[in-house]
């Protein structure tokens, strides 16, 4: 366990717990894209070079302005004076803290699965196209349509309803 | 702690820390992101087991890393056109206002304050 991936899970966990317990909302997006940086940098130093650049392309290029967008949107900008969480806070933090005990006793329980003889040449990009394009290519195009239909979903839903523009909900 | 362990607990810490966000927030738009957070968790796992594990061939562990992040790319899309949707329906982004499917037949935005 070397200092920089120690560095890094620091980054990637005080980010997620700003992300989720600041006040001001655009704070919080701030602090996900930090943290989403931080795996990237995780990524990178695994060796998934390819990963950590799509991580970084897609969450925090994408991702991460989409919650912007939706924040400023929705009108969330400022800072929140009402309770930020439910009332019922103490449940969900005992609900997470018991389901971490578990996962952390049983993860340090068991034989260590792992093998630090293995040295993995980390793959190249022009392995990683050939991989996708040729073995997985059903599944890439699959996604490719996935994607699609959620774009033109996305704005479906978005839309204003022209119909509904008279009757006022509040 | 082998680099495994250090990776699948840091991946644990930050799927707890993501449901916990996603169980207490009251703004929809930070419980999408608790459900992000959740999301790269597993994608950590996937990605630790194929760097460290004992049995790995290949790069199985990357491609499916490379299929979720683009599975949750669709799912914060459409996620996010809900919400401004809902936004323009109900004029809130707080899940703790959103009561149609409640029975109540008011909103209570005064009686709480």
């Amino acid at each position: 366990m070397s200092a920089l991936n120690l560095l890094l899970g620091i980054v990637v966990l005080t980010g997620a717990v700003a992300a989720l317990s600041l006040r001001n909302l655009v704070h919080c997006a701030f602090a996900s894209i930090g943290a989403f940086l931080g795996l990237a940098g995780l990524y990178l130093h695994m060796g998934a070079e390819f990963v950590g650049l799509v991580q970084i392309l897609v969450y925090v290029g994408a991702v991460g302005i989409l919650f912007v967008f939706a924040i400023l949107l929705t009108r969330g900008g400022g800072v929140e004076e009402r309770p930020l969480f439910s009332t019922s806070w103490l449940c969900g933090v005992g609900v997470a803290g018991a389901l971490a005990l578990v996962l952390l006793s049983g993860l340090f329980k068991g034989a260590d699965p792992s093998d630090p003889a293995a040295s993995r040449p980390s793959p190249t990009l022009k392995q990683v196209g050939q991989r996708l394009m040729v073995e997985d290519v059903l599944a890439l195009e699959i996604m490719a349509l996935l994607l699609t239909v959620a774009s033109i979903g996305a704005i479906v839903i978005a839309m204003p309803e022209p119909s509904r523009k008279e009757e006022d909900p509040t | 702690m082998t680099e495994l362990q250090f990776h699948l607990s840091l991946s644990a810490l930050l799927f707890c820390v993501g449901l916990a966000g996603v169980l207490i927030r009251r703004n929809v738009i930070l419980a999408l992101v608790g459900i992000e957070f959740m999301l790269n968790a597993a994608n950590l796992n996937f990605l630790a087991y194929w760097r460290y594990g004992s049995r790995t061939v290949s790069m199985d562990g990357m491609m499916f890393v490379v299929f979720s992040i683009a599975v949750a790319a669709a799912e914060v899309a459409v996620g996010l056109a809900l919400v401004i949707a809902l936004y323009r329906r109900l004029r809130t982004a707080r899940l703790d206002e959103m009561q149609s499917l409640k029975g109540c037949t008011e909103r209570t935005d005064d009686e709480r304050s």
